[in-house]
């Protein structure tokens, strides 16, 4: 058993949800209480869709356990089918349906549909949405594919057979979802790239596909696994049993994107991209050059979100913008190996945890001057009166944007660059205007746009009513109690730019307390800064 | 009863529901007791659900949680009653100032029959009077949407002092701004000993006892009813402080229960009646002969079709309610035009299609529904904004009116060329 007061991810059956609503003609029969209808809202408020997602709950009650609750999954399978006319039926419970075990999948084989029927078997009490999100796609695809896999031995085609065929090369776009972040676009995007290379896209999935695409699979010279939560298990079970060869470089940054065209070309045995591409195709690296963005230089950045958006935000961050990243961590367990391996590669520890309190707490200690995360990093940030830019699911409405704002590829670049960069130069402007607070053209409370502002950064700032007591205070009391500073030392501590200052009062005392020194001058603290520069 | 003589038969309808089940009331319940903690025993999907209701209202660390039953629970590795114990211990360690712990049962901690009580009376056993722990049910096997605080309020009534004290006891929560207005609204008449369950601090419990009225502010709070009549209060009967007419006959019935002159009353109401009455005018012209549907979701669905109809001039395509409690709209349904089709419980495919069927210019449906029927080109009302909002009493009637004249208003302002 554990305490959970707010968790990244859904169940697993809301990962099965997810791909029978990216799909067209898949229909998901559920056995559920009704209170599980709650998951409609996931796409029909978030992501805004103008249907229901295709589920089919059979919403039990207490006085149908004392009865015949099968017989009532075989009625909702049957009255699904006949109404919506699915290509394919996945047919699942939930984690109250799991403890019944009416076996669902087989009542659903036993009844002569006259569709593919898939039996998904998602353990909700271990198991979470990404993990049945792949869960899913890989079974409905094993299950359409079943028949289709070569022999033992086979030869299996190799990437370059294109030639051989007198066609272009074309790949699988596999992993884009509903409620994943800003997939829509992401493919608009990489279709766009890919084509300026002369590579034709031959299934996305799931997003938009209906299962005779899935069947197509097969023929695509190579698949792009373009979020590995999601597409993993499918893109390694088709290398397994089809040979089609697989990309998993996910194109998020200028590196990324140049190094996934690079694999790609040598893979399908296409000229080699142009150097000078990505200086070409996107205004990152330019404006990443350019003399205004020096006051991006080692930037400290927090990044907290699922595996994919996490090491590509790292990836960003140090190399291409000059940040220093001094916290990388994911929700995402699964691919919990690879967000290490990015960030021993920074020098850091990867925090892997699915408590965003721990988080939270991660963050304050780092002593960020942005924060890259989900939603909630966003509201831990403003109370720590940091500036964020959220990079990945778990989604809000907001994180579905009415404009076109891919991560991916060249434009996704120049995305990255706006959304990042814009709250840190809110930041700057504060500074500028905290500068000239004793004009007297600004008058008191100035301060704009950025939360927390006029609060001293680093400090949270008045949390609302009734919730005062749950705000941990950040600043450490110095041990011993003994630490004091005088006023010359704090009249020091205010000229200094508020979104530093928390940080260097922490030095500070940090460094008196080191020294056994009690009270803090300002001298004490040009020492402290003297001392931290070296 | 005056149903059967004037309405339809109920359309009774058990398909696929489209609604909420209990826990979702944890939503407003802790705003309401900033001194309790809900902790759900349940699954990731219960944790996710509230939170998902919730939206972002998600500060610091919420009043509520969830001990998320894992494999080893279920498995018989871990002993659940134990976990259950380890789990409350860290939290109130880690919440020093909670009072009073929910701990609501789930669909899973049902079907397991996890002895909620049990652990309940252990726990208080244990924290010797620093926290009281009580339990109820808010799965959604057993209870949907608003019932969830009908189990939450009757799960206090064993706890609340005995008085034989003359007093009005107001059942169901209000928005505290609204609840305000009625305590001062009911003083102005002379009534002075007004409670509310819930209260507002979890440890200030009203006393209940012989001389207690019950007021019930909300329909769904049926259980707790039954409870407190049992503990010698008396129910008043009156229709729901919805609307100005609502208002009026539900505060007129509590001082009449008080036997206060109803010229006094009359002298507090009637320039609230007038003056509420003025200000929905504008808003009944546009609601005025434009058709509603309700579909089932906060069981506030009754007392809204009332308002609607009598005093906005809606007409009434049909009435949907999760489940139908005479008792407690005994005077609510005498009120509702003649041939208003009430249904009950679901069948939502079936009830869409009789959505699509019949055209109305309004539909009240949950958030699953709304866009996917806005984009059928339908006018839609999310029912849960109704139970956040403050909508009671003669002073909302027209804020009220207004969340429904809002949609179609909306859609006479965009123009595309």
């Amino acid at each position: 058993m554990e305490l959970t007061l707010w968790t990244y991810e859904g169940p697993p059956h809301v990962g099965a949800m997810r791909i029978a609503a990216s799909m067209e003609g898949v229909h998901y029969v559920l056995h559920a209480p009704q209170g599980d209808t709650y998951a409609d809202l996931l796409f029909t408020m978030i992501e805004r869709r103008d249907r229901r997602p295709p589920v089919t709950y059979t919403t039990f009650q207490a006085r149908d356990l004392g009865g015949d609750t099968a017989e009532l999954v075989k009625r909702s399978i049957q009255q699904a089918v006949d109404r919506f006319q699915p290509e394919a039926l996945l047919v699942g419970e939930s984690c109250t349906a799991e403890l019944i075990q009416d076996q669902p999948g087989s009542l659903a084989h036993g009844m002569n549909l006259g569709v593919p029927v898939v039996s998904l078997d998602l353990p909700a009490y271990s198991k979470k949405e990404n993990w049945g999100a792949a869960e899913t796609l890989y079974q409905l695809c094993r299950g359409l594919l079943k028949d289709l896999v070569p022999a033992p031995g086979t030869a299996k085609p190799g990437p370059e057979r294109w030639k051989q065929e007198n066609r272009r090369p074309r790949v699988n776009l596999l992993g884009p979802s509903l409620l994943g972040f800003r997939c829509r676009d992401d493919v608009r995007e990489l279709r766009g790239l890919l084509a300026d290379h002369g590579i034709d896209v031959n299934v996305v999935a799931p997003l938009g596909a209906r299962p005779a695409d899935l069947i197509r699979l097969p023929a695509a010279d190579a698949n792009l696994c373009l979020y590995p939560e999601v597409a993993g298990p499918l893109c390694s079970w088709l290398e397994r049993n089809f040979g089609t060869p697989v990309v998993r470089t996910v194109p998020i940054g200028i590196g990324a994107t140049a190094q996934f065209l690079r694999e790609i070309s040598a893979l399908l045995g296409l000229e080699p991209p142009e150097l000078r591409e990505a200086d070409r195709s996107s205004r990152l690296p330019w404006y990443s050059k350019s003399v205004d963005s020096t006051y991006l230089t080692g930037k400290r950045v927090f990044i907290f979100a699922d595996a994919t958006h996490a090491i590509a935000a790292a990836r960003i961050a140090s190399r291409e913008l000059g940040f220093t990243v001094v916290g990388l961590g994911s929700y995402s367990r699964e691919q919990a190996r690879e967000v290490r391996a990015a960030a021993k590669e920074l020098g850091l520890e990867a925090l892997i945890s699915d408590d965003y309190l721990a988080v939270e707490q991660a963050m304050a200690d780092a002593a960020p001057e942005l924060v890259l995360g989900t939603q909630m990093e966003r509201h831990s940030a403003k109370r720590l009166g940091i500036p964020c830019a959220v990079i990945s699911a778990p989604l809000h409405v907001q994180d579905v944007p009415a404009r076109y704002a891919p991560q991916m590829g060249w434009e996704g670049a120049n995305v990255i660059f706006d959304s990042w960069v814009h709250p840190l130069m809110m930041g700057l402007e504060e500074h500028l205007i905290g500068m000239f607070r004793h004009d007297f053209e600004f008058v008191d409370g100035h301060f704009s746009h950025l939360e927390g502002a006029s609060a001293p950064a680093l400090q949270p700032p008045a949390a609302p009513a009734g919730e005062a007591q749950e705000v941990t205070p950040l600043s450490a009391t110095p041990e011993g109690g003994a630490l004091r500073w005088t006023a010359s030392g704090e009249a020091e501590l205010s000229r200094i730019p508020f979104f530093v200052r928390g940080k260097v009062r922490r030095n500070t005392e940090a460094y008196a307390n080191e020294r056994g020194v009690a009270e803090i001058t300002e001298e004490t603290l040009y020492e402290a800064k003297a001392h931290f520069s070296r | 009863m005056a149903l059967t003589s004037t309405l339809p038969p109920v359309l009774r309808e058990s398909g696929q529901r489209e609604v909420f089940c209990g826990l979702t009331s944890i939503v407003w319940l802790h705003r309401r007791m900033p001194d309790a903690f809900f902790l759900v025993v349940g699954s990731r999907t219960c944790a996710h659900l509230v939170q998902s209701a919730a939206g972002v209202m998600i500060f610091a660390e919420p009043r509520f949680g969830t001990a998320i039953l894992g494999e080893r629970d279920l498995a018989g590795l871990a002993d659940a009653n134990e976990e259950l114990d380890r789990v409350v211990g860290d939290l109130l360690a880690r919440r020093p100032e909670i009072r009073m712990l929910f701990l609501v049962g789930s669909c899973p901690s049902e079907v397991i029959k996890l002895d909620l009580a049990k652990a309940a009376e252990r726990i208080n056993t244990r924290m010797q009077g620093r926290v009281r722990v009580v339990n109820y049910s808010g799965s959604g096997i057993e209870t949907t949407f608003t019932q969830g605080e009908d189990g939450a309020l009757t799960s206090l009534v064993p706890l609340l002092p005995s008085s034989p004290e003359p007093q009005l006891l107001i059942v169901g929560t209000l928005a505290d701004g609204v609840e305000e207005r009625f305590l001062s609204l009911f003083a102005r008449m002379g009534l002075e000993t007004v409670r509310t369950l819930p209260p507002r601090q979890s440890s200030d419990l009203p006393p209940v006892g012989p001389g207690t009225h019950l007021l019930l502010a909300q329909p769904f709070v049926a259980d707790t009813v039954r409870a407190l009549e049992r503990r010698g209060a008396q129910r008043i009967s009156a229709p729901y402080p919805l609307g100005v007419e609502g208002s009026c006959a539900w505060m007129a019935a509590a001082a009449a229960a008080f036997g206060i002159d109803p010229q006094r009353v009359a002298e507090v109401l009637d320039p609230l009646a007038e003056r509420g009455r003025r200000a929905l005018e504008p808003l009944r012209r546009k609601l005025e002969g434009k058709r509603l549907f309700l579909l089932p979701d906060s069981q506030l669905e009754i007392p809204l079709a009332r308002f609607l109809s009598r005093e906005c001039g809606m007409e009434l395509v049909e009435v949907g309610t999760p489940y139908l409690d005479r008792q407690l709209m005994a005077e609510e349904l005498p009120l509702l035009p003649a041939g208003t089709q009430l249904s009950e419980g679901q069948d939502v495919e079936k009830q869409l299609e009789r959505v699509r069927a019949s055209r109305p210019d309004l539909v009240v449906c949950g958030m699953g529904l709304a866009n996917p029927l806005e984009a059928e080109g339908f006018a839609t009302k999310w029912s849960i904004e109704l139970v956040f909002s403050p909508i009671h009493g003669c002073d909302q009637a027209a804020d009220l009116a207004e969340l429904f004249a809002r949609p179609l208003n909306r859609r006479e302002l965009l123009q595309w060329n």
